[in-house]
C-alpha cells in the first residue's frame, strides 16, 4: 500500500519528465487511460456538433438550432436517443459476430491513444516501437468493418465492407511508405539512429530544429500529402466514404446497426479520425511543439504572473505570445459566446436558453482564466498546441466533406496503387538517398 | 451465408442476356441486389433489380408502379377542365410544362389559340420551371455522386423561382397556372421585375455550381464516359430531351414545332458529342442559360392584351384526336387525347418522358459499377410520379 501511494505521489514530483508507462506507475498510467478516454469521448461528442454546424454553414444553412442555444446540447441529446432505442439484431445475422465487430472496433480505435503524445510527458506510456504499434493496432479496425459486413448477412454491409477491406489494405501501404520516410528523417543525427518512438520522434524535431513538413523539400511534403490522402481514405471519409457510401450501398457495412450499437461505429470512426491526425501531426508537424520554437522574438520585462516559469526557457515576446494563446483561444471562444447571447431573441420562451448560453460563455471565460494560472499554463502548453494542430485536421476532414464529391472504387484502387504507392516508394528512396548524401 | 441466399432468389433475372465479357473462376459468383424501392438515391420509389459481379452490373430491370395513381383512368371521368390539375401531379417539380402541355393538347383539339399575352406568361413561368426542375436535377444528381453541398446551393435558388410561382398562382409546386385557353390569373404588379432581378441574380449563382463541379477532377473521373448512349440507341429507344441532345442530336421540340410564344425568341440548343453523364451534366447548365436568354427576352417583350380566349363555359370538343407535345425540361412530353364529344375526354395518354428514357438504364449501366447505377439513374432525371402515373 505504501509502495502504491509512494509510486503515486513520486510521478507528482515536477523533476519527473517522462510518461507513467516508462516511471513504471500502474495507477497513474490507469488515471492516463481514463483521462484520454474521457477527452476523446469528449472530443468526438463535441465533433458531432461542430461538424454539422461548419458543414451546414457551408451549404448556407443554419444546422442544429433547436436542442440548446445553436443546437449545444444536440450531441447529448443524440446520445440519449441512441441509448434509448430498441436493440435491433436482424434474425439471420451471425449472433455472436455481429455482437463483436462493434467491439472489436471501438477496442482498436481506442487502443491507438495509448501511445499518443500529448507532450513530452503526457502520453499512456512510451514504447520503442510506438509508431509500428499504432499502425499495426489502427488497421486491425478493417477486421470489425468485415465483422460487421459479415455478420449482417444482408447484400449492402457485404459489399461495404468488402469495398472498406480492398480500401483500407491498399492505402496502408502508400501510408506506410510516407511513415517509413518521415522515420528515416529521425536518424539524421550525429549518432545516425532513428527512432519509432512517438516521443523520440517529435525529439528528433526538436533536436533537428524543423518539422519534418519542411525537412529536405519538397520530399517531407510531398510524404505529407501522401499521409493526408491515405489518412482520409484510412477512415473512410470522403471523397473516400465509399463503405458506407449513403448513395450506393445506404450505409455501407453498419446498415444493419441501430441504436447503441450503431454510436459505438459512430464512436469509433471519430475515434480513429484523431487517432490519425495525431500520427499525422507527430510526423510532420513537429508535435506538441508550438509553431516556429526557436523565434523567441525581443526580451520584454515580464509581468507579475509570468515570473515562476520554469517549464519556458526563453522569455521573447514572441514566447510570451504564444504561451499566452491557448488562454487567448478560450476568451475569444468566450467572447462569441457572449455575442451570440447578446444577439439572441430577446423572447420569454428563450430566455433559459439565453441564460445557459450565457453561463456556457462564462465556463468558456472560466477555462481561459483557469489556463492562465501558472502551474497549468506551463502543463498545457504542449497538450494545446497538440490539440490545436489535431483540430486543424479535423477542419479539413470537414471540408473535404462538404466539398468533393465521392470517388468510385475502381478509380479509389487506382488512385492508390497507380498514384501513391509509386509517389510514396519514390519520396521513400528519395529521402534516404538525400538523407545518406547530406545528411 | 449470403451469397448462398441469393442464389435461390426467386427475383432473378433470369432472361437478362450475359455480358460477354471472357468467363473465369472467378466470375461464378453472381449476386442479386434489390436496388430500392426504399433507397436514398433511386429518386422516390423506383426498383432496380441489379445482376451483379462483385460490383460489375451484369442487368437491370427496373419495377415500376410503386407511384401509380392511374392519373390516365382519372382522366375518363372528369370533365376536361377538372382533369387539368391532376396533370401538375405527374411531373411534380416540373408541374408548370405538363399544364402547359395539356392546356395546349385541348385548345388544339378544340381548335382554339390562346391569346399573344397569355402565350407569353406561359413561356415566362414554362422556362422558369424548367430552370427549377434542372437545378433539382443538379442538386440530387451531384448528391448521388457523393457532392453534398451543391444540393443546398440549387434549392437555395430554385426557392426564388418558387416564390415567383407562389406570388403568380398561390401555389409553389402543383402550380395548375394555366387554363384551356389561356391563363387564369394576370400576372401581379411587378412580376416582369421579380422575373428580371431573378435573373440577374441566378446568374452568377450558376457559375457558382460551375466552380464546385465542372472542373473537379473528382466529378469528371465519375462522369466522363459513364453511363454512355449512342445517338442511334436513343433514337431506337425514343430517347429525348437533355439526354439525346448530349448524344448530339440537336433536336429541341421548342425548335423543331414552337408551340406558344417560342417563334419568337432567339435561343440556341445546346449539344454534346459524347452521349455521357458529363455531356448530359454539360448540356442541361447550358440550358440553363438559354432559357434565362428566353425568359430575358420574353420579360422585355410581353405584349398587352387580353390573356384568355374566347372559349364556352362548357368545354365540349369535337369529336377526334389529337397528339400534342412539348419540349419538357427531361423530354418531350405527349398528350394524346380522343374526344367523344362529351365533357369528358374518352381517352388520355400521357408520353412522360421520364418513363421512356427509363428504358435506356439497363443500355447504359451494363458492364459498368454499382456506383455508375446510380450516377446514371441521376443523370436520366426521372421522377417517379411522372414515371408510374
Amino acid at each position: 500500500m505504501q509502495g502504491i501511494w509512494d509510486s503515486f505521489v513520486g510521478y507528482l514530483d515536477p523533476s519527473v519528465q517522462m510518461t507513467p508507462g516508462e516511471y513504471g506507475d500502474p495507477i497513474w498510467a490507469l488515471i492516463y487511460i481514463l483521462l484520454v478516454f474521457t477527452g476523446v469521448s469528449i472530443a468526438v461528442m463535441s465533433m458531432n456538433w461542430l461538424e454539422r454546424k461548419i458543414l451546414a454553414h457551408m451549404q448556407v444553412r443554419l444546422g442544429p438550432m433547436r436542442v440548446g442555444p445553436h443546437g449545444l446540447l444536440q450531441p447529448i441529446a443524440d446520445a440519449i436517443k441512441l441509448l434509448i432505442k430498441e436493440d435491433i439484431m436482424p434474425a439471420e445475422a451471425d449472433k455472436a459476430l455481429f455482437w463483436m465487430a462493434p467491439v472489436v472496433i471501438v477496442i482498436t480505435s481506442f487502443a491507438v491513444y495509448t501511445v499518443i503524445p500529448f507532450g513530452p510527458a503526457h502520453a499512456v506510456t512510451d514504447m520503442n516501437i510506438g509508431l509500428l504499434f499504432m499502425l499495426g493496432v489502427s488497421s486491425l479496425s478493417v477486421l470489425g468493418i468485415i465483422m460487421a459486413g459479415w455478420a449482417s448477412n444482408s447484400h449492402y454491409p457485404l459489399m461495404g465492407a468488402l469495398r472498406s477491406s480492398a480500401q483500407m489494405v491498399s492505402y496502408e501501404v502508400a501510408m506506410g511508405m510516407a511513415v517509413v520516410s518521415a522515420v528515416l528523417m529521425t536518424s539524421m543525427n550525429a549518432a545516425g539512429t532513428g527512432t519509432l518512438s512517438m516521443i523520440g520522434i517529435v525529439q528528433a524535431q526538436e533536436q533537428q530544429q524543423i518539422w519534418f513538413l519542411f525537412k529536405f523539400f519538397p520530399l517531407g511534403l510531398v510524404a505529407f500529402f501522401i499521409f493526408a490522402v491515405a489518412m482520409v481514405a484510412e477512415t473512410n471519409r470522403a471523397p473516400f466514404d465509399l463503405p458506407e457510401a449513403e448513395s450506393e450501398l445506404v450505409a455501407g457495412f453498419h446498415t444493419e446497426y441501430s441504436g447503441f450499437r450503431w454510436s459505438l461505429f459512430f464512436l469509433a470512426e471519430y475515434a480513429a479520425m484523431i487517432a490519425v491526425s495525431s500520427i499525422g501531426v507527430t510526423l510532420w508537424l513537429g508535435g506538441w511543439m508550438r509553431p516556429f520554437p526557436t523565434w523567441h522574438g525581443p526580451a520584454v520585462t515580464l509581468p507579475w504572473f509570468w515570473e515562476k516559469s520554469n517549464v519556458l526557457a526563453h522569455t521573447g515576446a514572441v514566447d510570451l505570445a504564444f504561451a499566452l494563446f491557448p488562454a487567448l483561444a478560450f476568451f475569444v471562444l468566450a467572447a462569441l459566446a457572449a455575442r451570440a447571447t447578446i444577439r439572441f431573441p430577446k423572447h420569454p420562451l428563450m430566455r433559459i436558453q439565453r441564460i445557459g448560453l450565457a453561463g456556457f460563455g462564462a465556463v468558456l471565460g472560466g477555462i481561459g482564466l483557469l489556463l492562465l494560472v501558472p502551474p497549468v499554463r506551463d502543463r498545457i502548453q504542449d497538450i494545446s498546441w497538440f490539440t490545436f494542430k489535431v483540430a486543424a485536421f479535423m477542419y479539413m476532414y470537414i471540408w473535404y466533406r462538404g466539398t468533393f464529391p465521392r470517388y468510385r472504387f475502381d478509380q479509389l484502387m487506382q488512385l492508390g496503387w497507380k498514384f501513391m504507392i509509386p509517389v510514396g516508394v519514390v519520396v521513400l528512396i528519395g529521402t534516404a538517398v538525400v538523407g545518406v548524401i547530406w545528411g | 451465408m449470403p451469397g448462398e441466399k441469393s442464389e435461390q432468389n426467386p427475383l432473378a433475372v433470369e432472361h437478362l442476356e450475359q455480358a460477354p465479357a471472357e468467363k473465369t473462376y472467378l466470375d461464378s459468383n453472381e449476386l442479386i441486389l434489390n436496388m430500392g424501392p426504399q433507397h436514398p438515391s433511386t429518386h422516390g420509389v423506383l426498383r432496380v433489380i441489379l445482376k451483379l459481379d462483385g460490383e460489375k452490373v451484369l442487368g437491370t430491370e427496373c419495377v415500376i408502379g410503386y407511384l401509380h395513381r392511374g392519373v390516365e383512368k382519372i382522366a375518363e371521368h372528369r370533365t376536361y377542365a377538372m382533369f387539368n390539375p391532376y396533370v401538375d401531379r405527374m411531373d411534380y417539380v416540373a408541374a408548370v410544362s405538363n399544364g402547359l402541355g395539356y392546356c395546349e393538347a385541348v385548345e388544339k383539339l378544340m381548335n382554339v389559340q390562346a391569346p399573344p399575352r397569355a402565350n407569353y406568361i406561359r413561356v415566362i413561368l414554362t422556362e422558369l420551371n424548367r430552370m427549377a426542375s434542372h437545378m433539382l436535377w443538379l442538386g440530387t444528381h451531384a448528391l448521388d455522386i457523393g457532392a453534398i453541398t451543391p444540393l443546398f446551393y440549387t434549392f437555395r435558388d430554385r426557392e426564388e423561382i418558387l416564390k415567383i410561382f407562389e406570388k403568380y398562382c398561390g401555389a409553389r409546386l402543383t402550380t395548375h397556372a394555366f387554363r384551356i385557353g389561356g391563363c387564369l390569373y394576370e400576372t401581379y404588379d411587378g412580376f416582369e421585375d421579380d422575373v428580371t432581378k431573378f435573373s440577374n441574380f441566378v446568374e452568377p449563382k450558376l457559375g457558382e455550381y460551375e466552380t464546385l463541379l465542372t472542373t473537379n477532377r473528382i466529378w469528371l473521373e465519375r462522369t466522363k464516359g459513364v453511363g454512355y448512349i449512342s445517338a442511334a440507341d436513343c433514337k431506337a429507344l425514343g430517347v429525348t430531351g437533355p439526354v439525346l441532345r448530349a448524344s448530339g442530336v440537336k433536336w429541341d421540340l421548342r425548335k423543331a414545332q414552337p408551340y406558344a410564344a417560342y417563334n419568337d425568341f432567339e435561343f440556341d440548343i445546346p449539344t454534346g458529342q459524347n452521349g455521357d453523364t458529363y455531356d448530359r451534366y454539360i448540356v442541361r447548365i447550358a440550358e440553363m442559360h438559354q432559357s434565362l436568354r428566353i425568359i430575358r427576352q420574353a420579360v422585355k417583350a410581353i405584349p398587352e392584351g387580353p390573356i384568355m380566349a374566347k372559349i364556352p363555359k362548357v368545354l365540349k370538343p369535337p369529336v377526334g384526336e389529337i397528339y400534342h407535345s412539348i419540349e419538357a425540361p427531361k423530354g418531350e412530353l405527349g398528350y394524346f387525347i380522343v374526344s367523344d364529344g362529351s365533357t369528358q375526354p374518352y381517352r388520355v395518354r400521357v408520353r412522360p418522358p421520364s418513363f421512356v428514357n427509363l428504358q435506356a438504364l439497363d443500355k447504359m449501366v451494363r458492364g459498368q459499377l454499382v456506383a455508375d447505377v446510380v450516377a446514371v439513374i441521376g443523370t436520366i432525371d426521372i421522377v417517379l410520379g411522372e414515371v408510374d402515373r
